[in-house]
C-alpha cells in the first residue's frame, strides 16, 4: 500500500526534476540538488570566491562568478566541468542574462563598473561606469532596460541595453543590493539592504511609487536587511530574502502589504524559483544551508545543508 | 593632494561615457550622443570641498612597531570617501574636494584659519580632546567641525559644543561595548589599571561607569605610573617579563585585566605576562574599537579591498572614522541635493539623516550631543572576536543606545 502511494507520488511529478546549483562562497565550490528527491547530487570546485550564479536559457551553459579570479566561469551543467571563461573586469559579483541568453552584464563590485560580455564570442562588449560598489543587476523581460544597483551611491542606475548608456538614476533607502522587474515589467523593485525596505518603482516614469518596510516582532529592526527578490510570474507573490532576520518575506502583488514571513536558515540572501514555480530555493550563508519553500503555501519544506557560506542559487531549466 | 584630486576628477569625466572595447562595431553606441539624461555630462555645478586636519603630536613611538602611524593616516580614508563622494556626485552633478593638512600643536590654529579663509565650512579635525576644542571653538559658526579622533567624553558632555559631531567613538561607547561583552560571558569582576596620564584617567572613568551600569565590579584598581623605561630596546621584553607579573600580583580574585590606557605606554605589555593567568582586555588584548582591518561582515570585504587598493596599507580606526564623516557630508549631498553647507549641516543632525558604514546598520547621529551612533568592534590581534551592542541589551529607541552616553544622562547643553 505504502509502496503504491510512493509510486503513485513519484510518478505524478516527473517534471519536477530539475538541477538547482548553489554557489558557496567560502567553499568555493557548488552544491547541486535534484529538486525532486532533494537530495544532494555532489559539489564541484568552481574557482574562487563564488557568488552570482546563472544558466542559459537552453540549460547548457553555467555562469558563475568566481570573485577572486576576476572572471566568470562557464561550466557544462552535465558534467560540472569548466568550459571556458569569460572577462568580467575585477571582482565580479553578480550579473543578469539577457532574456535571449547573450549577452551578459556584470557587475563589478571594486571598481565601479558594469561590464557587458558577448556568451558566444567570449569578448568583452562594453565597460560602463556606474556607483560605487555595483551589485544587483536586473533586466527588464524585453531585454531593453539593465538595472544596477550601487551600494554605497545608493542608486539603482537605467542603463540602455544597447547603448549602454545611462539613462536615469533612482535614488533609494541605503544599500540598495538587488533588482527585479516584475514579467509583466510593469514594476521594478530594488531592496535596501541598509534602509530595510523594497522600493517599488514605475519603470516607465522611474518614479519610486512605494516603499516596503518589514516589522517582524522579536526581531530587531537592524537585522532585517532585505536582499534578494523574487516575483511570481503572474506578478501575485514577491518573495523578499531578509538576511540576519533569518526569514523571507511575501508580499502580495495588489496590495503591496507584507503577508508573511517564513523562518529559513541564517542570514539568507539569494534565492530562485523552479520552472514550474512550486518551489522557491534560498540560500543561507551562515548556516550553510538552503531552505526549499512550497511557493503555494509559503512553507519551509526542508533545509538542505551544502557548502560553506552559500551566496547564489539558480535553478535548471526544463 | 587637490591637483591629484583634480586628476581624478579629468579621468573620471573622462570615463563618463561608456569604455568599448574587443573593437567591435557598436553603431548605436557610436553614433548617439550621450542621453541628457546622464547627469554626469553635465558640468559639475555644485562644489563641496572639505579640510582635512590631522594634528600630529610630537611624543614616543608606539610600543609595537606594527602601530607605528603610516604618513598618510586619516588622509587615505579620506581620499577613498572622496572617490566614493564623487562617483555619486557625478551623477547628480556634484563635485568634492578634500584638502589635507597635517598640522602640529603650534600650527593647528593657523591651518584652521588657513582652511576658512578658502571658503571651507566642514573640516574634518583628527587631534586629542584639548586641541579640537579649542579648534571647535576658533572656528565657531564659520564651520562644522568633524571629530575623527579624539573619544574624550568631555567633549560630548560639558565641554559640547553645536558646532561639532563626533564621528569617533566616545570612551563611554568603546567601554560599555566591552562591558556589555564582559557581562554576557559571565566576567563581571575586573582588576582596572589605569595609566598616569590624563587621558588615561578619562577613558578609565568611562569603565568604572561601564562596570555600575551593567552590573561588573571592579574588585582591584592600580596606576601605572609612566616613568618612561626601556620601551622597545633591545632588552626591553626582559623587563617587560619581570615587571609585569611584579605588578599584577596579588590581586583579589578576578575575571579580567582591563588596561585604561589611552596614552598607548604599558597596556600592550599586559597580555600573558600578567601574575594569574587571566585574559586581558580594554587598550590591549580584547580592544574595542571602530575597525579592524580583517572586519569582513556586512559587505566590508569589498571596502577594506578598496582601500588597500588605493593606500597599499589595511585601514586603521583614524581611516574609517575619516571616511565615514566625509561620506556623512556627501550623504547629505546627494540626499538634498544641495552644496549649501548650511542646508547639508541641518540635514546631517536632523532626524531624517542616515548614512552606511559597513556595519550591518543606519549610522545616525545624537540630537542631544551630536555623536555619530554605531556598532562598536571587539577585536582581538587578527580578529573580530564580537561586535557590541550584544543582542541581549535592549533599548527603546535603537540598541546603539545602550552604548555611550544615553539622552537622559547627558551633561551636553548647546
Amino acid at each position: 500500500m505504502k509502496t503504491a502511494l510512493l509510486i503513485l507520488l513519484l510518478s505524478a511529478s516527473p517534471a519536477l526534476a530539475n538541477k538547482v546549483f548553489v554557489s558557496n562562497e567560502k567553499g568555493n565550490d557548488v552544491t547541486v540538488i535534484d529538486s525532486a528527491t532533494l537530495e544532494v547530487l555532489g559539489s564541484y570546485p568552481v574557482g574562487n570566491r563564488p557568488r552570482g550564479i546563472a544558466i542559459s536559457p537552453d540549460g547548457r551553459e553555467l555562469y558563475v562568478c568566481a570573485s577572486d579570479d576576476d572572471l566568470v566561469r562557464v561550466f557544462d551543467p552535465e558534467t560540472m566541468q569548466e568550459t571556458h571563461t569569460l572577462p568580467s573586469g575585477p571582482d565580479p559579483e553578480l550579473f543578469v542574462l539577457h532574456p535571449s541568453g547573450n549577452p551578459l552584464y556584470i557587475a563589478n563590485e571594486d571598481d565601479n563598473l558594469v561590464t557587458v560580455v558577448d556568451t558566444r564570442t567570449h569578448r568583452m562588449l562594453a565597460e560602463i561606469p556606474v556607483g560605487v560598489e555595483p551589485e544587483g543587476m536586473g533586466i527588464s523581460p524585453d531585454g531593453k532596460v539593465v538595472i544596477n544597483t550601487s551600494e554605497t551611491t545608493n542608486m539603482a542606475h537605467f542603463i540602455d541595453a544597447e547603448t549602454y548608456q545611462i539613462t536615469d538614476n533612482v535614488l533609494v533607502d541605503q544599500r540598495p543590493r538587488f533588482a527585479q522587474f516584475s514579467d509583466d515589467g510593469t514594476r521594478l523593485y530594488v531592496s535596501s539592504e541598509i534602509g530595510g525596505t523594497v522600493s517599488v518603482i514605475d519603470p516607465a516614469t522611474r518614479q519610486i511609487t512605494k516603499t516596503i518596510g518589514f516589522d517582524i516582532p522579536g526581531v530587531l529592526p537592524e537585522a532585517i536587511q532585505p536582499v534578494g527578490i523574487r516575483v511570481t510570474a503572474d506578478g501575485k507573490k514577491i518573495f523578499v530574502a531578509l538576511g540576519p532576520a533569518n526569514r523571507v518575506a511575501v508580499i502580495d502583488g495588489d496590495s503591496l502589504e507584507v503577508t508573511d514571513y517564513i523562518l529559513v536558515g541564517q542570514r539568507v540572501w539569494q534565492m530562485a524559483f523552479t520552472p514550474d514555480q512550486s518551489q522557491l530555493y534560498t540560500t543561507n550563508g551562515n548556516s550553510n544551508d538552503v531552505t526549499v519553500i512550497d511557493v503555494a503555501s509559503n512553507k519551509a519544506l526542508r533545509s538542505i545543508p551544502v557548502g560553506q557560506q552559500p551566496w547564489g542559487v539558480v535553478v535548471a531549466p526544463n | 593632494m587637490r591637483h591629484q584630486t583634480a586628476l581624478r576628477r579629468v579621468l573620471a569625466a573622462a570615463l563618463i561615457g561608456p569604455v568599448l572595447t574587443g573593437g567591435l562595431a557598436l553603431p548605436a553606441a557610436s553614433q548617439q550622443a550621450p542621453a541628457p539624461a546622464v547627469a554626469a555630462a553635465q558640468p559639475a555645478a555644485q562644489m563641496i570641498r572639505v579640510g582635512v586636519l590631522r594634528v600630529d603630536r610630537a611624543g614616543l613611538p608606539p610600543i609595537s612597531r606594527l602601530d607605528l602611524p603610516p604618513a598618510d593616516l586619516a588622509f587615505a580614508g579620506a581620499r577613498l570617501a572622496i572617490d566614493d563622494n564623487d562617483t555619486t556626485g557625478r551623477f547628480l552633478g556634484q563635485d568634492f574636494e578634500a584638502v589635507e593638512v597635517a598640522a602640529t600643536l603650534d600650527s593647528a590654529a593657523a591651518d584652521l584659519d588657513a582652511l576658512l579663509d578658502q571658503g571651507i565650512r566642514f573640516v574634518v579635525v583628527l587631534a586629542d580632546a584639548a586641541t579640537t576644542l579649542a579648534l571647535a571653538d576658533r572656528a565657531g559658526d564659520r564651520a562644522l567641525i568633524l571629530n575623527a579622533r579624539a573619544r574624550n567624553d568631555a567633549l560630548r558632555g560639558a565641554d559640547c559644543r553645536a558646532n561639532v559631531l563626533h564621528a569617533a567613538p566616545s570612551h563611554a561607547m568603546l567601554a560599555d561595548a566591552l562591558a556589555q561583552f564582559l557581562v554576557w560571558k559571565k566576567w563581571p569582576r575586573w582588576f582596572l589599571v589605569t595609566g598616569s596620564h590624563p587621558e588615561d584617567r578619562a577613558l578609565a572613568d568611562a569603565y568604572r561607569r561601564a562596570a555600575t551600569k551593567f552590573g561588573a565590579k571592579i574588585v582591584e584598581e592600580r596606576v601605572f605610573e609612566d616613568t618612561g623605561g626601556a620601551r622597545r630596546t633591545d632588552s626591553g621584553h626582559v623587563q617587560v617579563q619581570a615587571q609585569m607579573p611584579v605588578f599584577t600580583q596579588r590581586a583579589p580574585d578576578y575575571d579580567i585585566l582591563i588596561a585604561a590606557d589611552e596614552a598607548g605606554i604599558f597596556a600592550g605589555y599586559m597580555p600573558y605576562q600578567t601574575w594569574d593567568p587571566r585574559p586581558v582586555g580594554g587598550s590591549a588584548g580584547l580592544v574595542p574599537r571602530t575597525w579592524h582591518p580583517a572586519m569582513e561582515a556586512w559587505g566590508a570585504t569589498q571596502f577594506q579591498n578598496r582601500f588597500e587598493q588605493l593606500a597599499a596599507r589595511p585601514m586603521r580606526e583614524e581611516d574609517y572614522q575619516t571616511w565615514i564623516a566625509l561620506r556623512m557630508v556627501g550623504e547629505a549631498a546627494t540626499r538634498t541635493r544641495t552644496a549649501d553647507p548650511a542646508a547639508l549641516r541641518d540635514f546631517i543632525l536632523s532626524p531624517e539623516f542616515n548614512v552606511a558604514g559597513f556595519k550591518g546598520q543606519k549610522l545616525t547621529v545624537r540630537d542631544w550631543d551630536h555623536q555619530l551612533r554605531q556598532p562598536i568592534l571587539l577585536t582581538t590581534g587578527l580578529l573580530m572576536a564580537s561586535v557590541s551592542p550584544q543582542d541581549q541589551y535592549l533599548h527603546q529607541v535603537t540598541a546603539l543606545d545602550t552604548l555611550g552616553i544615553d539622552r537622559p544622562e547627558t551633561d551636553c547643553q548647546f
